[in-house]
């Protein structure tokens, strides 16, 4: 070794874990940084709606039908039934957001498994599982949400297997994908080589290293999710009227998009907000996970 | 290629915890039986075998205790498979790996095998988990084998393979140089206390005095730990620095294997002679003009007849299109041994015993 040593410098990042780098990194990415507050501030007040000093979701009123945005008491104007619409979009982001996150948070653990399996078992194991999977992609994932949740009967239990189900398959394949690429890596066969388990090796070697791709595609897919969801609604297979959700509103709401446009584009506004705020924060995790950076 | 002198060596310590000798000192460390390894090749609709690849086919070589064999041979030869069927990485198709004396899948298991022997990889980077520090990545094997303080030995390999342990052992493979993620992976390998370290092109992807570095530290380990090496590299000069014994292997087959002194001064099969006069030289007065070796090797999913050199082979005659070579000694009893008819007298071949190599 020469004297000059370029690895002679202080020690930056050195003691700290990986995930302390990854949140070092998040905060100094501030688009990433709003979004993620739009978001939080959107779970926030969907979790304290009741709280929050509004109007009742569920009360109309005859005479004040389709009032304008702005109207006094009602900021946001009413629904074709005399509804306060900011109570309404508060209080549909609870199920929205239910709907929306749930059966992607239970499509990525099942499919990330499965993907996690079959990418590093390979042989027949993998053709088992990717061949079913590939079923699934015969059908377009709306068609297939709605045959699913058509087949079940409508209802919000439904709409969430239903969605689960039509997850499950993009991200089992991502996982393989993934996995199948890390699996052919030489740290891989150094820990075979070593002696371990199957299952030591994918939960020291594998995971760490296919989790980031697998998550991201996961908060890709919550957007897809709601909006899914949402039109699941619309066609009235999912949530059932009055409930507020964003995409029953944006269904009912339709009939009025000539007395007040901009009234009935807001439910619509609230999902194009926050699937985009989802995108933007799973790219901005996505830099912030990769440790070369 | 600066050579450290050596110096009158102390007595090897094995490494801590290292598996008792069992054979005692004449016993081979490996023996390896009429190794075979061949891979199908899958098409059509059911995946149906189409046809194999006849990676390595019936190899058969001993690795005494203490000893550096080379292999040497090129790209697809088998000289990989060879290594990762002798860790265990890939199942045998039939044949026998013994080690100390003990036969893998009887005596011995996987798991005892993977105590003993080990291996450093080419690819320094993808040899390495990026998501865990250099310390985690050297105590894994050790944990997992169970031997006592898995960081306390990391720690110390790190230190004697010439990396600072509060320096390096919280840094992550990125930011280490290609050279130093090397040392990691031999002493990732030594965390285990093998005795057999299997060296799979370990040099080859270093620049040159980085190469020169590694192969000092390899020499010292080995001379310091009493350890065995099996090296494989494609570098003829950096073979010769680190073995005593060269085995060449030509599309799965071992064609020649002897002591490091006897095949530099004459090699025994043709091939190994192409492989030898196509190292460049030092001096401008003895340049290559024409290629010693013309063409790529044949297909090993049907590779040809009798020997499987005859397409490229200067002296090919009719047995050899024909009749396997047998590996045998070129002199009763000598540890020079070639697979090649032409030191065959009984072969058939027309110039079998007339000594055209030399």
């Amino acid at each position: 070794m020469t004297a000059i040593d370029p690895l002679d410098m202080p020690v930056t990042e050195a003691g700290k874990g990986y995930w302390s780098g990854v949140g070092a990194r998040l905060i100094r990415d501030p688009l990433t940084l709003i979004c993620m507050s739009v978001i939080a501030l959107l779970i926030l007040s969907a979790i304290f709606a009741p709280w929050l000093g509004l109007g009742d979701p569920y009360k109309g009123s005859m005479i004040a039908r389709l009032k304008p945005i702005g109207t006094p008491g009602h900021i946001l104007g009413t629904d074709e039934q005399g509804r306060d619409m900011l109570a309404r979009l508060i209080y549909g982001g609870r199920l929205t957001l239910f709907i929306g996150l749930t059966p992607v948070v239970l499509a990525f653990f099942i499919g990330g498994t499965l993907g996690i399996v079959a990418g590093y078992a390979g042989g027949w194991v993998n053709t088992l599982i990717m061949r079913t999977v590939d079923v699934f992609f015969a059908f377009p994932s709306v068609l297939l949400a709605i045959a699913i949740s058509g087949a079940l009967g409508a209802g919000i239990v439904n709409s969430l297997v239903s969605l689960t189900i039509v997850f499950i398959p993009p991200l089992t394949r991502v996982a393989e994908a993934v996995t199948s690429g890390v699996r052919a890596l030489d740290y891989i066969d150094a820990a075979r080589a070593s002696g371990a388990s199957a299952l030591t090796v994918i939960r020291v070697h594998v995971i760490g290293n296919v989790l980031s791709p697998i998550f991201v595609y996961a908060t890709s897919l919550t957007s897809v999710c709601m909006i899914l969801a949402a039109g699941l609604s619309f066609l009235g297979i999912g949530v059932r009227p009055p409930e507020p959700e964003w995409g029953l509103m944006l269904n009912t709401l339709r009939s009025a998009i000539y007395v007040n446009p901009w009234l009935s584009a807001l439910p619509g506004l609230m999902i194009f907000i926050t699937s985009l705020c989802l995108n933007l924060l799973s790219d901005g995790v996505r830099s912030a996970m990769n440790v070369r950076d | 290629m600066s050579v450290t002198e050596p110096q009158t060596p102390p007595l090897p310590t094995p490494l801590a915890d290292s598996a008792p000798d069992k054979g005692g000192p004449a016993q081979p460390l490996l023996i390896v039986r009429d190794l075979q390894k061949y891979f199908p090749v899958r098409g059509g609709i059911l995946g149906g075998k189409k046809a194999v690849v006849q990676a390595v086919d019936g190899v058969s070589f001993e690795v005494r205790k203490g000893e550096t064999l080379g292999i040497v041979g090129e790209s697809g030869c088998g000289k990989s498979t060879t290594a990762r069927l002798l860790i265990g990485l890939l199942e045998k198709d039939s044949g026998e790996i013994i080690y100390d004396g003990q036969d893998l899948g009887g005596a011995l298991s996987l798991r005892d095998l993977r105590r003993g022997v080990q291996m450093v990889f080419q690819d320094s980077y993808a040899s390495l988990n990026p998501r865990l520090t250099i310390e985690d990545s050297i105590a894994f094997g050790a944990r997992i084998q169970g031997l006592s303080d898995p960081v306390g030995r990391a720690r110390k390999l790190m230190d004697r393979v010439g990396l600072a342990p509060d320096r390096f052992a919280q840094r992550y493979p990125h930011e280490v140089s290609g050279g130093q993620r090397q040392r990691i992976n031999i002493a990732r390998a030594l965390a285990m206390s093998p005795r057999l370290v299997v060296l799979d092109e370990a040099v080859s992807a270093l620049d040159k005095s980085v190469e020169a570095q590694v192969l000092n530290l390899l020499a010292d380990l080995r001379r310091e730990f009493g350890l065995t090496y099996i090296f494989i590299s494609h570098d003829l000069n950096v073979v010769r620095y680190i073995s005593d014994r060269i085995l060449v292997m030509y599309l799965g087959e071992v064609v020649e294997i002897a002591p490091v002194d006897d095949i530099w001064s004459s090699q025994a099969h043709p091939y190994t002679k192409s492989l030898f006069s196509a190292m460049p030289s030092m001096d401008p007065d003895n340049r290559t003009k024409e290629p010693p070796l013309a063409g790529d090797p044949p297909n090993p999913i049907n590779p040809p007849p009798g020997c499987r050199f005859h397409t490229r082979c200067r002296f090919v005659d009719s047995v050899c299109k024909t009749k396997v070579p047998a590996l045998r000694p070129l002199t009763a009893g000598g540890q020079h041994m070639a697979a090649c008819h032409l030191h065959d007298l009984g072969s058939g071949h027309k110039l079998a015993g007339k000594d055209v190599l030399s």
